[in-house]
């Protein structure tokens, strides 16, 4: 667990020159007490559709009370319909909404104890940042409305800038306004909607990392939305793959990685070689599957079907590639052999992609211990241990999601 | 050659010979754009508002004929100008004032309608929006004529007011102040609507959104993001509204009467034309323009925004 | 509270559908009277007739003073639109001294009643000794449209991404290609709704043209004068068609521009 010490430690190294923010002791103590957690947010059966579109189908969750979920998705999958149902600002077709033991379905946005940080931040222009951020608490009627906005600035390190308007602040500041002023409510479910997008990779990175500390520092429950999958994995607890208005699967950023369900997920949460393939037998614990000219195995508990046609996948950083006629495969591993097409040559490692008869185009790579294993042309052998195997259902898509990855 | 920095600190002028040429450069393309239109003005703004001050303290020499006048410095003639025609000029600015105000409330409706409500109904919006635009096409004083007969004694307006008992039995609205301050209100209302749209049509809903997640109703919404925001519009409108308005005589001439509707565009046009007395016609509008100017410095003063021009 | 909430949702379509409703109902007066078989007095109805529609030159003069005010509006609407533009791009580009000084005098028209500045244009053609006609009326209007166009082409140009001229000047564009390639044809939309806000305001005009113009008639100098006697109703015709004809016009260029942006849209 990281203290908060540690915390402010971390956002100073990278933030770089303000050594007030961390002298400022008793404003930001004075934020933590008020925090008194989350409470669940259940969604259940819930549908919308515009015309004869439908933009979320069906879908149920439970968030837990504290949690910091990621929703994650290609554009245009229903993402943000589906916080702005939890938001309030659009009506479902169908379903129920819960926070907490209360049906807020009907409730409008208003009412509810949910708050936002837009992707556009929608910051009111002709408000001062201060009062931007202190709007909330003024519409509740919170006495001190002021210095409570005030210490949600401090919070957000942006304190000395209080007075200015948000046209004159850059896109990072104004992203932490946008923050402060839905945090400041300490609403019962924070919803993010892509907040991150508009800025750039370094500036990304670091929000990244400060917006995971003001979660666990408030104990805020976070739904957050976005396209980027190492986002969702660096930042949730749990993470929702979603596609055409449906969940694929939710779980474990580290469970969801290592034992997807769907090629979707397997394809969109990081890479995957998946090869078409059929169960002939069984060894123990294992299914042994006819795939790539060869015989692979899986472990029956990883897999999705244990009889009839399987999709085989491996994640490329579990294989270990070999020259031809050097290979050492250890007794048992799964094996492929094919033609390298492409070595890139990145400093850490050496990309490789090797086109493998029956299966197509195979990715791995190999971690620079100073070793050259192989040129575009020559043939090569690949392995894996087995228990990085899963098993996907025969009739899916391997190249679903692959291209929304990439997008 | 570089001014030595110790004479001039100022960075802006701390330029160096290349940088000032293609300065002054500039300068002059700009003067250049601006003179013609700017002579222009001069010769048919400037001058003849210069002319009417002096006109305006013009005198008349005894046993002149009508219409004949001397230079002089005859400041009387605000005096009597002043102690003769306070009721139409006070008047006037009543009238041009509860008209801005009824086409402001009006205008911002229609406004907001088209620009906010009907913001996904493109096609409807553009179809109302010229329907906006659309009595700037047909001739002002057809339609005052227009509303005169349509609030005519024998009119279906004045019956069915008499008969909902609005109006008394023998109750009228032409040639009434009601009839004249609806006129400008209706002339002008274009005038109003417009910049409103024109600003609201830039507001950002999803700002508005925000608001209601911040918990505030649409109500308070509307009175704390969409009003301030829209301040630009309301401000150039009440002026374009209530400038013309307090110096029209049409309205004043069609739908009022002769007694106690008259506003000072009436009088001045009588002076002018009927009496032709010029002296007393150009210190009424001289007195005119100076109180206008006065409101709408006050005004600029009170509520301006830069971005108004 | 469901009840509170519904008649927020229908307060303002059914205020500014009535509001539509009272801005059309002169017009709509004015469009069924030109129908009116009126003979001289068009105030009461005497039934209907399509001939007011076929004649509507019918009337002593109404025609002369329409060609007037119609030639007086283009002409004015040229040249108070080429002294406006050039003075809003001087203004609102280039620095020089007295320039809040230029701001005013620009403005100050704005500013002015008509009333006023009628009687101050009369007096200094009176002063001139210049005979009252059509160039004391087309002076007129350019004073009064010129301002109008001025604020409106100046907010398109303080609009205007100065990035884009300073791309034209990468490219090889010498100063004036830039104007003409770059600048004009972005500020061309501003332009032309400035003329045509100039071409109404004119051909509108009542109260400056009556001083200035002496006894030489425009439309709304007609119908003010006929008003006494009674408007013939082919004035309601001519009031009608330019309504009509500038109706068609509008509608046809947004129905247009609606379905370029949905053909856009769609791709
Ligand atoms: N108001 C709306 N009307 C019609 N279609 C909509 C509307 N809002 C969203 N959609 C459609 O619903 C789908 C999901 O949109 P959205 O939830 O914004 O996706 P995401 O946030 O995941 O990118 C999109 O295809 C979008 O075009
Ligand atoms: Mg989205």
């Amino acid at each position: 667990m990281q203290t908060t010490e540690d915390a402010k430690g971390g956002r100073m190294s990278t933030e770089g020159t303000r050594p007030e923010a961390a002298a400022d002791q008793g404003g930001r103590a004075a934020v933590v007490p008020g925090a008194v957690g989350g409470a669940d947010l259940v969604i259940e059966n819930v549908s919308k559709r515009f015309a004869a579109f439908t933009a979320v189908d069906d879908l149920s969750l439970t968030i837990p009370s504290g949690s910091f979920f990621a929703l994650l998705g290609p554009s245009g999958c229903g993402k943000s319909t589906t916080l702005r149902i939890v938001a309030g600002l659009e009506q479902p077709s169908e379903g129920t909404l819960r926070i907490g033991d209360e049906d807020v379905t009907d409730l409008p946005s208003h009412r509810r104890p949910v708050n936002t940080v837009f992707q556009s931040y929608a910051l009111f222009p002709h408000m001062s940042v201060l009062d931007n951020v202190a709007f909330g608490l003024k519409q509740r009627k919170v006495a001190d409305a002021v210095a409570r906005a005030k210490e949600a600035l401090e919070l957000v390190e942006l304190g000395h800038l209080a007075n200015r308007r948000p046209a004159q602040l850059s896109g990072g500041q104004q992203q932490r306004v946008a923050l402060a002023r839905a945090v400041v409510n300490r609403p019962q479910v924070l919803l993010l909607d892509e907040p991150l997008g508009a800025l750039d990779m370094k500036l990304r990175r670091q929000m990244q990392v400060e917006l995971k500390q003001i979660q666990i520092e408030l104990g805020l429950t976070f739904v957050h939305v976005t396209h980027d999958q190492e986002e969702a994995m660096t930042m949730a607890d749990v993470v929702a793959v979603m596609n055409h208005g449906r969940i694929e699967q939710m779980g474990a950023p580290r469970e969801l990685y290592e034992l997807p369900k769907t090629a979707f997920v397997a394809n969109f949460l990081g890479k995957s070689n998946l090869m078409h393939g059929k169960v002939v037998g069984r060894d123990g614990d294992y299914l042994q599957v006819e795939a790539a000219g060869g015989l692979q195995r899986v472990r029956a508990d990883r897999a999705v079907a244990e009889t009839g046609d399987v999709v085989l996948g491996v994640r490329p950083e579990k294989m270990r590639i070999f020259t031809a006629g050097e290979e050492t495969v250890p007794a048992g591993h799964n094996r492929l052999d094919g033609t390298i097409v492409d070595a890139s040559f990145t400093g850490v490692s050496t990309e490789y992609l090797v086109e493998v008869p029956g299966v197509g185009t195979v990715g791995t790579f190999t971690q620079n211990m100073g070793q050259v294993t192989g040129k575009a042309g020559e043939p090569a052998v690949m392995c894996w241990d087995p228990d990085f195997t899963f098993g996907l259902a025969g009739d899916d898509d391997v190249a679903a999601g692959a291209a929304e990855r990439d997008a | 050659m570089r001014a030595p920095a110790s004479r001039r600190p100022e960075p802006a002028e701390n330029l160096s010979a290349a940088e000032q040429k293609a300065e002054k450069a500039r300068g002059r393309i700009g003067v250049g754009l601006i003179v013609p239109g700017f002579v222009f003005l001069l010769l048919f703004f400037a001058a003849p508002v210069f002319v009417l001050l002096a006109m305006s303290l013009y005198a008349k020499p005894p046993g002149a004929e009508t219409g004949v006048f001397v230079p002089a410095f005859e400041v009387s003639n605000y005096v009597v100008a002043l102690s003769e025609y306070w009721v139409p000029l006070l008047r006037s600015f009543l009238f041009a004032g509860i008209a801005t105000v009824l086409a402001l409330i009006i205008g911002y409706t229609m406004a907001y309608l088209v620009a906010v409500r009907l913001r996904q109904h493109k096609l409807l919006a553009a179809i109302l929006l010229v329907i906006l635009i659309a009595p700037f096409f047909s001739s002002f004083v057809l339609r005052t004529q227009a509303w005169k007969q349509i609030l005519s004694d024998e009119g279906f307006v004045v019956e069915a007011l008499r008969f909902v008992a609005i109006l008394p039995e023998d109750g009228r609205l032409t040639a009434t102040s009601i009839a004249v301050v609806a006129g400008l209100t209706y002339n002008f209302l274009p005038f109003m609507t417009l910049p409103i749209y024109a600003s609201l049509e830039r507001l950002d809903t999803r700002l508005l959104e925000a608001a209601g997640d911040l918990f505030a109703s649409p109500m308070t919404a509307f009175r704390k993001v969409t009003l301030p925001l829209s301040m630009p519009g309301v401000f150039a409108g009440t002026l374009l509204t209530f400038i013309p308005a307090s110096g029209d005589y049409i309205n004043a001439t069609i739908l009022g009467n002769n007694r106690d509707t008259a506003m000072i565009g009436q009088v001045i046009d009588s002076r002018f034309f009927k009496i032709v007395d010029y002296p007393m016609a150009a210190a009424l509008s001289t007195v005119l323009m100076v109180v206008i100017l006065i409101l709408v410095m006050a005004y600029i003063r009170k509520f301006g925004t830069k971005e108004l021009f | 509270m469901r009840f509170k909430q519904r008649i927020g949702r229908w307060l303002v379509p059914v205020l500014g559908g009535l509001a539509f409703v009272y801005l059309l109902v002169p017009i709509a007066y004015i469009f069924v009277y030109s129908f009116n078989d009126a003979g001289r007095t068009n105030l009461t109805w005497q039934g209907f007739t399509f001939s007011n529609w076929l004649n509507p030159c019918g009337a002593p003069n109404i025609c002369d003073a329409l060609g007037n005010s119609l030639s007086i509006a283009f002409v004015a609407t040229i040249i108070a639109t080429v002294l406006g533009t050039a003075i809003a791009l001087g203004l609102a580009r280039y620095k020089f001294r007295f320039r809040k000084l230029a701001d005013i005098l620009i403005i100050l028209p704005l500013a002015t009643p008509e009333v006023v500045l009628g009687a101050s244009l009369l007096a200094q053609f009176l002063n001139l000794g210049w005979e009252l006609g059509y160039w004391t009326v087309v002076i007129s209007h350019v004073t009064f449209c010129m301002a109008f166009v001025v604020v409106t082409v100046r907010a398109r140009v303080s609009a205007l991404d100065g990035r884009l001229e300073e791309a034209a000047g990468d490219l090889y564009a010498s100063p004036r290609t830039t104007f003409w390639k770059v600048t004009f044809p972005l500020l061309l939309p501003g332009v032309v709704a400035a003329a045509l806000l100039s071409f109404a305001m004119s051909f509108d005009d009542f109260i400056i043209a009556n001083f200035n113009s002496g006894t030489f008639d425009t439309f709304p100098k007609f119908i003010y004068v006929a008003a006494t006697r009674g408007i013939p109703a082919q004035a309601n015709v001519i009031g009608s068609g330019i309504f009509l004809i500038a109706l068609v016009i509008v509608v046809t260029g947004t129905v247009l521009s609606y379905r370029r942006q949905k053909a856009l849209a769609a791709r």
